[in-house]
């Protein structure tokens, strides 16, 4: 039974940007090797906190959506709390509408990104 | 008696004021998922403190309003939105 998710998380500003992708793998890998399937990964780069958080004020902003079984769901964060280096994280289930507009923001960001490269 | 009182002649037209309807931006426009992603949206369900405000002022129906309830929280969970402020707007 495969669910359809996406993962918000928060890495700490003070990383370098390899640092950054090094994080970003490691959680695609944790997706990919125990089964799951990613859809789509986006990169938010760094982005002004709306509050704190550890006493910091920016942060690199990543999104993942995935199809998996329930039981990763629970491991993967137990990875993300694991790590030191994300400092906030949060997984939600996509219901059909939310499948629905995520294809259709997906299809307009990479319409926007071609019209930016074209 | 009851002719008389219907012809009482006001100096000045009593002003009728047509209250414009409010609607559900969300029936109106057949959006059926709210997005926690985009803060932008999200505020203009927001007082200038942050709050969410009440279906009665924004006239969202029942079911959508949850749903922003629900995306608004979402939104202040990873820091897109701001659980306490002042003069957001």
């Amino acid at each position: 039974m495969l669910n359809q998710y996406e993962t918000v998380f928060i890495c700490t500003p003070v990383l370098s940007d390899p640092q950054v992708k090094e994080t970003v793998n490691k959680f695609k890998d944790i997706i990919t090797k125990s089964g799951g399937e990613m859809v789509n990964d986006e990169d938010w780069g760094m982005k002004k906190l709306a509050y704190p958080i550890q006493k910091k004020s920016t942060g690199f902003y990543h999104l993942f959506e995935f199809k998996a079984d329930p039981s990763l769901i629970s491991k993967l964060e137990i990875e993300f709390r694991r790590d030191e280096r994300v400092i906030r994280f949060m997984t939600v289930k996509l219901e059909k509408y939310a499948v629905e507009y995520s294809e259709k923001r997906r299809r307009l960001r990479k319409e926007k990104t071609e019209k930016k490269e074209g | 008696m009851a002719q008389n009182t219907s012809e009482i002649r006001y100096l000045t037209p009593p002003s009728v004021e047509i209250k414009k309807k409010k609607y559900c931006r969300f029936k109106k426009n057949g959006i059926k998922y709210v997005d926690y992603k985009d803060p932008e949206f999200l505020k203009k369900f927001l007082n200038e403190q942050g709050k969410i405000l009440p279906r009665r002022i924004t006239g969202t129906s029942l079911k959508y309003q949850r749903k922003v309830g629900q995306a608004i929280k979402r939104a202040r969970q990873i820091a897109l939105l701001p659980y306490v402020t002042d003069m957001m707007k």
